[in-house]
């Protein structure tokens, strides 16, 4: 069940949202990732605390190649925050919700 | 979430579905809680082939899925949330404290926590994860197309996934400290078989170096020399530590690697609280045998609960 709340990103609107006034964080995954998956919910969750304030986001790297490439992702999940188009710190794994809530507060 | 549950049951791995079947078949007032969607370590694995009724094997997608919706056809209550610390309380109800306050209580607990990837804790390790270091094939051979790779373990789920990657990897070193695999012998006999996998026997990896990416591993063999190994991914596949934080490690008498010791019917050291799967002392980590824990702690936990209703009886 996708949430409406999270964005799904395509690599022709990337560098637009990234640049936007609010901040933004990127989940890089793909369906056949499991820990993608096992992650799913929590991005959900966060989507809806931080309506509003941070733009919550996810990108298919299959469906998008040139994007991942560009900052050099070789694992999945890779969790990457910006903020006025640059990036302010990332974390790579199926990592629990307090250290999402953690980094998404280094935008601050 | 209530403040109260007959039975919670902590992870929704295998042996937590399992348990939440038998729970929910069993008509207990219980709970699951999980920290993400269901699935556990089974979500890491490309194919199982070896559970039993699924002649063909599946993806540990599939299955997770298929007892997701097993579990949920007979009304299996999954809360996600996060628990931070286990209290016990000597014979009275546990407490379970949650991320982000507030806390749930219950008559028992089933810890169905799991384990997870170890680390090798070698210089260059940390710094390049996720820029070459893995710890799951299955997730990111995708990204190593034509690339050379390193798989470090001898297990079956290294020698697994040092199979997997070849579907996508040019080559795919195997590290292994010992000269023999301890993986079963039909997952042995198909990479032995695959003119992709090399195999580097009686060596350990002490470093992993690169300035952006992986580039290349340092080695040491049995017999003191060194080397070099060029490669652009490293896939660290050398067991598994339990998930335990915020346990009673020494009231559930944790061995010294902090798995949870368990009798026959699941029980641990504590009255109440029982535990199914990886997190549990033992020899063999399998769905199957976590699966079967699963059942066999709901049945422990039936009869607590009646004890425990026996007893109120008798002194009310």
């Amino acid at each position: 069940m996708a949430s409406e709340k999270v964005q799904q990103l395509t690599d022709a609107e990337f560098d637009a949202v990234i640049k936007s006034e609010q901040p933004t964080l990127v989940d890089f995954w793909a369906p056949w990732c499991g820990p993608c998956k096992a992650i799913g919910p929590v991005i959900e969750d966060l989507a809806v605390e931080y309506d509003g304030k941070v733009t919550i986001a996810k990108m298919n790297v299959d469906d998008n190649p040139a994007t991942p490439g560009k900052f050099g992702i070789r694992a999945i999940p890779t969790l990457i925050l910006f903020k006025n188009g640059q990036v302010v710190d990332q974390i790579t794994g199926s990592v629990g919700k307090a250290q999402l809530v953690a980094l998404i507060d280094k935008a601050n | 979430m209530k403040d109260h549950y007959e039975l919670v049951i902590l992870g929704g791995g295998p042996a937590g579905l399992s348990a939440g079947l038998y729970a929910a078949r069993a008509r207990l007032d219980h709970v699951l809680i999980e920290k993400g969607a269901p699935g556990g370590q089974v979500l890491l694995t490309d194919w199982v082939d070896n559970y039993p009724g699924f002649p063909e094997g599946l993806t540990g997608f599939d299955l997770v899925e298929k007892m997701t919706e097993h579990a949920k056809r007979f009304d299996l209550n999954i809360e996600l949330a996060s628990v931070t610390r286990v209290e016990p309380n000597d014979g009275a109800p546990t407490t379970l404290h949650l991320e982000g306050g507030g806390q749930v209580s219950c008559d028992t607990l089933i810890l169905c926590n799991g384990a997870s990837a170890n680390t090798l804790n070698i210089p260059g390790e940390m710094e390049l994860r996720g820029k070459g270091v893995s710890y799951c094939g299955t997730c990111d051979a995708p990204f190593y197309r034509n690339m050379h790779v390193a798989v470090i373990g001898g297990g079956n789920t290294a020698i697994q996934e040092a199979e997997y990657l070849t579907k996508f990897a040019s080559k795919v070193s195997v590290i292994h400290r010992r000269e023999e695999l301890r993986a079963t012998k039909i997952i042995q006999e198909i990479a032995f078989a695959n003119p992709k996998i090399e195999f580097i026997w009686n060596n350990t990896v002490t470093s992993i170096e690169g300035e952006k990416e992986v580039e290349h591993l340092n080695l040491l063999a049995r017999d003191g020399t060194t080397s070099t190994l060029a490669v652009q991914g490293v896939f660290i596949l050398i067991g598994v530590t339990p998930n335990n934080d915020g346990l009673p490690l020494q009231l559930l008498q944790a061995d010294k690697w902090g798995f949870i010791p368990i009798n026959k019917e699941s029980q641990t050291a504590l009255p109440g609280i029982m535990a199914a799967g990886d997190i549990c002392s033992k020899e063999v980590r399998q769905i199957i045998n976590a699966a079967g824990e699963g059942a066999v702690a709901v049945l422990a936990a039936e009869r607590f609960l009646q004890n425990l209703k026996k007893s109120k009886f008798l002194h009310s």
